[in-house]
């Protein structure tokens, strides 16, 4: 019984009977699957299987779904301000200025948050390896640490959702354990982090949701591909 | 949240930054307005009576054109580089973000195209009573191009050449601007009254100052998803 509700209560993302079509081709469908505070959701599937679509979608960039998203048991259209505030997304493009310093394009993203000084900021950017880079033009920083400057923003981040579209791309050894830690830390802290990658991630209690599953071949003969496993019990 | 403001403001003093960073892209607009209008007086001879009557038109239609060629760097970077999508899921009006960046927009090349006209006016030998009028329809009327044209480069960010298209959509708009604005310079320099032209303008800057950010910002949602 109570655990009935404590997963009630946690359950942050909902999505029923959820589909997305690309160019009329129906990439996914008939997916149901409930995200709880405390995971970390690793979106499988192959090129074009619609990871980044999906994304896309509860990210809020594109509104092209069939189905219905649910944020903490309501539907999405009737709290689209919380949810647009407890969310962060990070696409496959970073997001970053190349003529601003990475210290003035935390700045931008700091005012989105609101309320963010730029010693966090500074102390955003020393975490992720960046320090002494603050006034350097992003121009001539590496991919790899114009990905850092980016991933800087889950540092000072409030938000409760996370949504990373290949956050590892270009990132070094070093780089990914550090993002692989910050991921933990996150979910630990009782966020939900839902993440792309071609690469293992290396998380305690990293849940799976192969989107191949939902592909419309398969449809009909997955009934239930996601298995709920709540990590925070 | 209480970050609305802090957001418009954000964006204004980031794009000031990008927009003096960019300097190149600043100053070909401005180039070209120079450019085009020291070639007129070289291809039709340096008549004065003829350059008198034909400045006001010039230098409105190269303002037009000056404006037109800087459109399409409005979006198109923040688009590339993927902070449009940022600017679209923040929680925080669309409206103001793209007033934002259409205010800078007007400040790097709207005004300093305002501020330059009075020089070229003396090179057209424009009568001395129409440089207020001048200055007056060309700062309000930068200000409404601005603002349509960011309805076209918003339309046509998605597309990978867009430029010719922002043309075909914004020029049917501007048209009316080029009009009252061309015709209240020449009510000037004639010694007419152009309260009347300058009140269009106004009127079409109010009009614009609306409705396009409401357009642009629908544009950028349907081009960003596209």
């Amino acid at each position: 019984m109570w655990n009935i509700i404590l997963s009630q209560l946690s359950a942050l993302v909902e999505l029923r009977d959820f589909a997305c079509e690309r160019d009329e081709r129906i990439l996914f469908s008939s997916l149901n699957a409930i995200f709880y505070a405390g995971q970390v959701v690793q979106i499988l599937g192959a090129n074009g299987s619609g990871k980044t679509t999906l994304l896309r979608v509860l990210a809020g960039v594109s509104p092209d779904y069939q189905g219905e998203i649910l944020w903490q048991g309501q539907a999405l259209a009737t709290c689209a301000w919380e949810y647009t505030n407890a969310s962060l997304y990070l696409g496959h493009l970073p997001g970053i200025k190349k003529s601003l310093t990475p210290l003035e394009n935390l700045r931008w993203y700091a005012a989105i948050q609101g309320g963010v000084g730029d010693e966090v900021l500074l102390q955003a950017l020393a975490e992720v390896k960046l320090a002494g880079y603050e006034d350097t033009l992003c121009y001539q920083l590496s991919a790899g640490q114009l990905r850092r400057v980016a991933l800087a923003r889950l540092v000072f981040s409030t938000a409760k959702l996370w949504i990373l579209d290949e956050p590892f791309t270009a990132l070094d050894k070093a780089g990914a354990m550090l993002l692989e830690a910050r991921l933990a830390g996150h979910a630990a802290a009782g966020g939900l982090v839902l993440v792309t990658s071609h690469q293992d991630i290396n998380v305690p209690d990293l849940l799976q949701l192969n989107l191949q599953d939902f592909a419309l071949a398969h449809a009909k003969l997955h009934t239930a591909g996601y298995q709920e496993t709540s990590a925070h019990g | 949240m209480g970050n609305s403001p802090s957001l418009f403001w954000s964006t204004l003093r980031r794009d000031l930054i990008l927009a003096f960073r960019h300097k190149g892209d600043m100053i070909n607009p401005l180039v070209f307005f120079l450019i085009a209008i020291s070639m007129i007086p070289l291809g039709i001879g340096a008549e004065t009576a003829l350059l008198m009557r034909i400045a006001p038109g010039i230098i409105w239609v190269m303002a037009l054109l000056a404006t037109l060629l800087s459109l399409d760097n409005l979006f198109r970077s923040d688009f590339d580089d993927g902070s449009l999508e940022q600017l679209l899921i923040a929680p925080y009006p669309l409206f103001f973000s793209v007033l934002a960046k259409v205010l800078v927009h007007w400040l790097a090349t709207g005004l300093p195209l305002t501020l330059l006209a009075p020089l070229l006016g003396v090179m057209l030998s424009l009568p001395a009573n129409a440089f207020v009028a001048l200055c007056c329809s060309l700062l309000i009327g930068t200000a409404a191009m601005s603002l349509i044209g960011a309805v076209g480069a918003a339309l046509t960010v998605g597309l990978r050449k867009g430029g010719l298209l922002i043309s075909l959509i914004v020029m049917p708009l501007y048209v009316p601007i080029l009009i009252f604005g061309a015709n209240g310079v020449q009510a000037a320099a004639v010694g007419q009254d152009y309260t009347m032209q300058l009140a269009v303008l106004g009127a079409g800057l109010a009009l614009a100052l609306v409705l396009a950010p409401l357009a642009a910002a629908g544009a950028l949602r349907v081009s960003v998803n596209g």
